[in-house]
């Protein structure tokens, strides 16, 4: 027991440790490539990030939106499902909950009006992670095209209304929402001043830790589990496949729909196009180096979100553009690393054994 | 604009299709997935526009495409054949890393970070007219791209071996086909045809822009499974797609139809596929399973 135990956690460290360091190594090369040193670039980013107030406040709000987009993979990547629809379901989100706070009426208090806006933005999500489900369930089509196919559609459809029927002249976006708002961090101190951060993060946390109760705790969660494990043992066993793949991409949809919830309740107060554009497609290297566990994922999250913020912080020596490159080689490494160790660690426990 | 121009347009839009299509129907074939697409064209556009450049040829900016588009293409193999990673998320880095990589370069390179300088092209002072269209080498070598797969998947040993490959690789491992190789193999030339449809888009707009590929080979990826994994049908799918890409475009503006909406044509059509309510869609039996 003790044995497994321990390569369960080697298993889970190490392919994320590998991949950071091969990343750095990538990253320095290129920085080397740009004629700047590597040493200033990454003092650059960690003080453009953490250094301040205001960095720290700009990838808290990155890495919110991410846990979310993350969870929305990770979920039903436990069930055996890849979820590559985030990014369309993140949108519907939005736009739910900024449609929802437009038709609320004027004086509903704002605890209440953000809840329904929750709910309207996981509804959003769900609903678009619901078809991949049905199909999948139905007919077994592959939910991986299905939810690449319908990103586009998703996001053409939410532009056509957008700019059809509820922009604002001369945007892009809808109008501002009057309820609903949640407080951002720079209502309690001045020094996040301009920083997009607000208290949706705490929703967030604590929806992954609702994610790691029904993973981990209940039985909703255990046959999930199973049926990514084991799906014929598990139907073996009573489990319903259809039924349990749906209801994990249903979840997974509306998890990222919540992370609509961020920037339209929490930062810019409307829904525009693209408000998300990349973070449901960064949400499968979050699951990935989380390795599907909620904890794993808010770590994640908080990695890829110095990441993107850093290389604004970077940009004005080297092209942000690195980080998007570093991001995929801490992917690549992982998703080479993780079978690699595997193997490594069962060969030396049968040398041992 | 006569009918024939609106033809010409058509086939134009279709010519990244027709490569990426090939590439896709080859790679998927043998087993490993194709979502990898869109990073092997952004890899021939950069390929063909940096080369050219430099170089002041087009046909070395050509192969220079290929090189790249091969390049990416071996990184994948290595990943999903060699260590056995999961081909999703290969794909997913690849594609991210391409797209980054095409602008991190054009600002080392040409201190842009938007497009690379202009570039002479394939095909340059011929027009835009039917004849014309057909004048350019990689307008008639995308149409010959899919019936070429075609060929080389339902008429040759090797063939064979990549079906095999991606229906019953132990079956074929028993027969002793080297199936990693095969699979190799039929990567390696499904990035490079790709990137022939990659250095059509640069040359087409005469420089490399970031962000140029533009969701193409996902259309391209929608074309195979919406053709069923076959290039006839495939063939189809493209010309189809383009010529719904040539009406969203002529009825931008237009209050009939909102271009939105031609827009998701490909896409709702292959999810349509997918369900089963066009006849019977299968996709390879052993595509994208690891330990084959």
């Amino acid at each position: 027991m003790s044995t497994t135990q321990r390569f369960s956690w080697e298993e889970s460290l190490l392919p994320p440790a590998m991949a950071l360091a091969i990343a750095m190594v990538v990253g320095d090369l290129l920085i080397l490539a740009f004629g700047a040193s590597p040493g200033h670039i990454f003092g650059m980013l960690l003080e453009g990030t953490w250094g301040n107030a205001y960095g720290i406040g700009q990838t808290l709000y990155k890495a919110t939106t991410l846990t979310c987009t993350g969870l929305a993979v990770a979920i039903p990547l436990r069930a055996g499902l890849f979820n590559i629809g985030a990014e369309s379901q993140l949108a519907a989100g939005g736009f739910a909950t900024a449609l929802a706070m437009l038709a609320l009426p004027a004086g509903v208090p704002w605890p209440l009006a953000a809840l329904i806006g929750v709910v309207a933005a996981a509804l959003g999500g769900g609903l678009v992670g619901a078809i991949p489900g049905a199909l999948r369930a139905k007919f077994g089509a592959s939910e991986v095209i299905v939810t690449i196919m319908l990103n586009f559609v998703v996001l053409a459809f939410l532009n056509w209304v957008v700019a059809a029927k509820i922009h604002v002249p001369e945007s892009l976006h809808t109008p501002e929402i009057a309820s609903g708002m949640v407080p951002r961090f720079a209502d309690f101190s001045a020094t996040f001043r301009g920083s997009a951060a607000n208290l949706s993060i705490v929703l967030v946390l604590g929806l992954a830790a609702a994610a790691w109760w029904y993973l981990f705790r209940t039985t909703a969660g255990y046959e999930l589990r199973a049926v990514g494990l084991q799906p014929a043992a598990a139907e073996n066993g009573g489990v319903r496949l259809g039924r349990t793949w749906f209801r994990a991409l249903t979840l997974g949809g509306a998890l990222a729909g919540i992370g609509g919830v961020n920037y339209v309740l929490g930062y810019k107060h409307y829904y525009e196009e693209g408000f998300g554009t990349g973070s449901g497609y960064l949400g499968i290297a979050v699951a990935l180096v989380g390795r599907n566990h909620p904890a794993g994922v808010v770590l994640a999250a908080l990695l890829f979100a110095t990441l993107s913020q850093g290389g604004l912080a970077v940009n004005a020596v080297v092209p942000k553009q690195l980080m998007e490159v570093l991001q995929a080689v801490v992917i690549l490494a992982v998703a080479i690393c993780v079978p690699e160790v595997r193997r490594v660690l069962r060969n030396s426990a049968k040398a041992v054994a | 604009m006569s009918a024939l121009d609106i033809l010409a347009q058509v086939l134009r839009i279709a010519v990244p299709y027709l490569f990426a299509a090939a590439g896709g129907v080859l790679s998927e074939r043998a087993g490993i997935i194709a979502l990898t697409l869109e990073g092997y064209l952004i890899a021939g556009a950069f390929g063909a526009a940096v080369a050219t450049y430099y170089t002041n040829s087009p046909w070395l900016g050509l192969g220079a495409a290929v090189l790249l588009g091969t390049l990416v293409a071996l990184l994948h193999a290595i990943a999903t054949i060699r260590f056995k990673a999961d081909q999703v998320v290969s794909a997913v880095a690849l594609n991210l890393l391409m797209g980054g990589a095409g602008a991190f370069f054009l600002r080392l390179m040409f201190d842009s970070s938007a497009n690379s300088p202009r570039i002479p092209a394939l095909g340059d002072g011929l027009g835009s007219g039917l004849a014309a269209t057909f004048g350019q080498p990689l307008v008639w070598m995308a149409f010959l791209a899919l019936p070429g797969v075609g060929w080389l998947l339902g008429r040759t040993t090797f063939g064979l071996r990549a079906r095999a490959s991606g229906e019953y690789p132990q079956a074929a491992t028993s027969l002793g086909v080297s199936v990693p190789r095969v699979r190799l193999t039929a990567v390696l030339l499904s990035g490079a045809i790709t990137a022939l449809g990659g250095a059509y888009l640069a040359f087409d707009q005469h420089k490399f822009t970031d962000g140029m590929s533009a969701g193409r080979g996902f259309i391209a990826l929608a074309a195979v499974i919406f053709g069923r994994w076959e290039a006839p049908r495939a063939f189809v799918a493209c010309l189809l797609f383009a010529a719904a890409e040539t009406m969203q475009i002529r009825l931008q503006g237009s209050p009939l139809l909102p271009s939105q909406f031609v827009e998701m044509i490909p896409y709702v059509l292959t999810i349509v596929a997918l369900a089963g309510f066009v006849g019977k869609s299968a996709a390879p039996s052993a595509l994208g399973k690891v330990d084959a």
